[in-house]
């Protein structure tokens, strides 16, 4: 298994709502943030979700974000951040 | 109505608590009819499920505690149990199954909190049962939006310049937080460090005490 991203790297998270159970929060859709760790890989949990085997397994990333970041109007302190679990086919480089 | 003439000791007006046998939800009633169906058609038995159950109430905080006290206390467990959580706590008797123990170290610079907004994720293999609390909409919510608001309603404030990091528990990571040594106990022995570790503050929300003035009893 070859992870895409590495620790450090800058990542987006997918701006998209397709249908089914997804386990990337809505909240987070379309924000980036910075890989903080790389898991492994596990079975897929929208495609065992219908039924299916959740294969092949896909990296996991801890991927951390600014909570100002998450939140425009957060009033907590400009450093908190957020660490979410987020699988690789939610993920593309930052752009720009 | 009224307290009772004799000495019985309570008003039942204050201490009268419902039944609850219309209390059972649409989805406790799917669990109990799908439950019931595998069992009849032999995919496990009543004592597995029951057994299954068991494995979540032998465990509990006193299980989380002896990992931290250990990895205050030795260096090289410390840096196994936040190299590979799961591993480190084989040596607890505790198997995290089919999910994977990761966990976080508050820092003087950093407070580490766990919440699962999807569900509920919890180690429960280590820790027993998450509380009620844990599970609610409120907290689930909340946590992730407004950390330091809820951290204030249990109690705890942090120093200035301290981060908050909240940890969502989304996929196949059970969270477990190893909160600060306390001040005052550098002569305490690890059975000690135990008894000062609460089950909120590995979950985060709540700071190790220092222990009294007195020292170590």
């Amino acid at each position: 298994m070859t992870a895409r991203f590495a620790v450090g790297e800058r990542v987006r998270v997918h701006d998209r709502y397709p249908p089914g159970h997804i386990r990337t929060p809505y909240y987070i859709r379309g924000k980036s943030g910075v890989v903080a760790d790389m898991v492994g890989a596990f079975t897929d949990p929208e495609d065992c979700a219908r039924g299916g085997d959740g294969l092949p397994e896909r990296p996991l990333y801890r991927v951390r974000f600014r909570q100002t970041v998450a939140w425009p109007d957060y009033a907590g302190d400009g450093r908190d951040t957020v660490d979410i679990e987020i699988f690789e086919h939610w993920l593309e480089p930052e752009p720009g | 109505m009224a307290t009772h003439g004799d000495d019985h000791g309570h008003d039942h007006a204050r201490t009268f608590v419902a039944d609850e046998e219309d209390s059972l939800g649409h989805y406790a009633i799917v669990e109990m009819a799908v439950r019931e169906l595998l069992i009849e058609k032999g995919v496990f038995t009543p004592d597995e499920f029951r057994e299954g159950l068991e494995v979540f109430d032998k465990a509990g905080p006193h299980l989380g505690a002896r990992a931290v006290a250990r990895a205050w206390t030795d260096p090289e467990f410390k840096e196994s149990l936040l190299a590979d959580g799961s591993a480190a706590v084989k040596e607890l008797g505790v198997d995290m199954k089919l999910t994977e123990l990761y966990v976080v170290e508050n820092t003087p610079r950093v407070h580490n909190v766990i919440v699962c907004t999807l569900c509920s994720c919890y180690p429960k293999p280590l820790l027993g049962a998450p509380p009620d609390w844990y599970k609610s909409r409120n907290y689930r919510s909340r946590m992730v939006r407004e950390p330091r608001s809820v951290l204030a309603e249990f109690g705890t404030t942090l120093p200035e310049g301290v981060e908050v990091r909240v940890h969502d528990s989304t996929a196949t990571m059970r969270y477990m937080v190893l909160p600060l040594r306390p001040e005052g106990t550098a002569d305490f022995t690890r059975e000690q460090l135990e008894t000062l570790v609460n089950r909120d503050s590995m979950i985060g929300v709540t700071v190790v005490p220092a222990p009294g003035q007195g020292g170590p009893g």
